[in-house]
């Protein structure tokens, strides 16, 4: 770094991002993932004119909202309302503005008679609601939130949430670093994958959050490949490749492919797989999960005391899985492992996100809500 | 379509903050007086402690030296004038060469122009003087001392002050993120700086032939004319005056251009 001329001693440079090139259209909400260090937060000061880039140019229309950390700007001596008025200042708004928000605020934060009190009183929970409305008082045209949602319970989760999805419908653009595969999915449209200052995938949050998850269990030797499904979905297959899946499929009662299947009716999932060199062990392992990549369940052969002792290269395996599906209406899919052990982070052979879908349909049994099914017996006196 | 990085600059920006700006004045004040019975007292406690503590041991030694004065109190009144312009100056200086290391969490999370911040602090310090500034001419009062209407110069002189402080305070702060050092050269500076001013001594007392290494100090500018309007009933000197806002202006600019040079590389740094 030289300085006005002055050459001052610079701490090794580094480039902490380079090639990021993206687009966000008004009313749209991108997530961005990432490990520690993948320079997601540099971006995000980047974005919020914080920091600018040393190379490139960012170009945004509006007013831009930063949550990089709740409470910033909050001193504990003062009141609710006199942080208030502080910290909107601190966003450039004036006193008329931030009275003319006040109700806002008060109904968001839910604090009562604490809001003239100092918020060194108040609990975190309190803070954050506090924090959270001020932030949020006025409607930015590009919101962006740092993993401040991860924190809190899950009413103010679920408030905040709510407020985002009020500010999108309005075409609030909204940016959001996670790794919530949850808030991900319901709030963003699309998700952006850094990897040591590279951007490596733009996709869908399902085909990102797969792929980072992939990432981060990666290790030495292993490779990553991502296949296209008819649905558009994509389909992360991770791992070093000793042994591999050669079919996989869900079978009904009748050994026919199942790919809708009645609640409550017992299939059957083959799994044939091939270690391709000798191996100390070989497992399998299966998770169902629904739309949204949450698993309803999940165990391997090592649970069971099944593990498939040094197999040789070439030799083969074909599982048979039997089950009754308990679940409720909707579509599921089926995640497949092959591994040393218990856990595919002792040795993953290959990891299957997306190998198998299906749809679970309501035929013979009363109706019902919720994603699983639990035959309850009923019975009512009078 | 504006770049961001054009939004964090420009005076126009600074002036949308002039809530925060006020609003943040405010708040320091209460954040110094919540929790404390005396409350605002303290902003005055320790500078007339100080005079008193000076009136008292130098007193004997310096009466006779104050021409031209007619009060036995002469010399009280003499170091009230000119802690009244010392004050300032170093409150200002000191909070200002830390000021973006203190602030280092806000900047690093917040986008808000930062210009704002040495204006908190000029804001917060004429404050705190115009406190000292009414105490002070109480003081005057109860001493006898009526000071003529050169004294309706003061304003102008204080702005010169604080314009002053305010641009040598921005220039070492914007170094001291980069280079440590400065923040205690300052402090070791300041302590000079007091010797080196006729604060408690008159300028009569330096021997003829050395006088113009006083005469060098652009302090010695500011508190000359502090005492030509309060104590001596005189107008200011206007060399002096416009020596010391040409001064300040020079210094001002350099800082904001300092300012915006390190843009990057702070934020890098902090």
């Amino acid at each position: 770094m030289r300085w006005f001329g002055l050459p001052i001693p610079a701490p090794d440079e580094r480039w902490v991002l380079s090639d990021i090139s993206f687009r966000v259209d008004p009313g749209e909400a991108i997530g961005i993932a990432g490990r520690n260090g993948a320079g997601k937060s540099t971006l995000l000061k980047m974005i919020a004119g914080i920091t600018r880039p040393s190379a490139g140019r960012i170009a945004l229309s509006g007013r831009v909202a930063a949550i990089l950390e709740l409470g910033m700007g909050f001193s504990g001596e003062l009141t609710g309302r006199q942080n208030t008025f502080h910290a909107a200042g601190m966003m450039g708004f004036n006193q008329s503005e931030i009275e003319g928000a006040l109700e806002d605020i008060t109904g968001f934060a839910e604090l009562g008679a604490f809001f003239d009190q100092p918020i060194r009183t108040y609990s975190s929970g309190m803070q954050m609601r506090l924090a959270f409305a001020v932030a949020t008082a006025f409607r930015p045209d590009i919101l962006i939130v740092d993993e401040a949602l991860a924190v809190g319970d899950a009413y103010f989760q679920h408030k905040s949430m709510e407020r985002i999805r009020r500010f999108q419908a309005k075409g609030t653009s909204l940016i959001l670093v996670s790794h919530d595969k949850v808030a991900l999915q319901s709030l963003c449209t699309r998700a952006i994958l850094l990897d040591n200052g590279q951007m490596v995938r733009d996709g869908t949050p399902e085909a990102v959050l797969d792929y980072y998850n992939a990432l981060i269990a990666q290790k030495k030797g292993e490779t990553i490949t991502t296949e296209t499904l008819e649905d558009g979905r994509m389909r992360t297959i991770s791992g070093t490749r000793q042994a591999v899946i050669e079919h996989a499929a869900l079978e009904d009662a009748a050994s026919k492919p199942a790919d809708t299947v009645a609640v409550g009716a017992t299939v059957t999932l083959v799994v044939k797989a091939r270690a391709v060199e000798a191996l100390p062990s070989l497992v399998l392992g299966y998770a169902i999960k629904d739309r949204l990549g949450q698993t309803f369940f999940g165990t391997n052969t090592a649970f069971s005391g099944q593990v498939i002792e040094a197999p040789q290269a070439g030799d083969t395996a074909t599982f048979r899985i039997t089950f009754p599906v308990m679940l409720g209406p909707g579509t599921y899919s089926i995640a497949l492992a092959l591994s040393a052990g218990e856990s595919h982070l002792d040795a993953n052979y290959e990891w299957r996100d997306l190998a198998l879908m299906f749809d679970v349909v309501n035929l013979d049994k009363p109706a019902f809500d919720g994603k699983m099914f639990m035959p309850p017996v009923i019975t009512v006196e009078r | 379509m504006i770049p961001a990085m054009r939004q964090s600059f420009g005076l126009r920006r600074t002036w949308a903050y002039r809530y925060f700006v006020l609003s943040s004045i405010a708040t320091e004040l209460r954040l110094r007086v919540v929790g404390s019975r005396l409350g605002l007292v303290w902003l005055v406690v320790s500078p007339l402690l100080q005079v008193a503590m000076y009136a008292l041991v130098l007193s004997t030694v310096m009466r006779s030296r104050l021409p031209g004065v007619d009060n036995r109190f002469a010399y009280a009144i003499y170091l009230l004038a000119g802690f009244l312009a010392w004050y300032p100056f170093t409150e200002i200086v000191t909070r200002c060469v830390t000021l973006f290391l203190d602030n280092a969490n806000a900047l690093k999370k917040i986008a808000f122009p930062r210009t704002v911040l040495p204006l908190i602090v000029l804001g917060s310090a004429a404050f705190n003087n115009c406190v000292m500034i009414a105490v002070t001419a109480a003081a005057f009062l109860l001493m006898g001392h009526v000071p003529s209407w050169q004294a309706l110069w003061l304003p102008v002189l204080l702005l010169a002050n604080l314009a002053l402080a305010g641009g040598f305070g921005l220039c070492c702060g914007v170094l001291n993120v980069f280079i440590r050092d400065v923040g205690q050269l300052v402090q070791i500076g300041l302590q000079f700086g007091f010797w080196l001013t006729p604060i408690v001594y008159v300028i009569d007392i330096i021997p003829a032939s050395y006088r113009w290494v006083i005469g060098l100090n652009p302090m010695f500018w500011v508190l000359d004319n502090y005492h030509r309007v309060l104590v001596y009933d005189q107008p200011p000197d206007f060399g002096k005056l416009a020596a010391v806002v040409a001064l300040a202006l020079v210094l001002l600019l350099l800082g904001r251009f300092m300012l915006r040079q390190s843009q990057a590389e702070m934020m890098d740094t902090l």
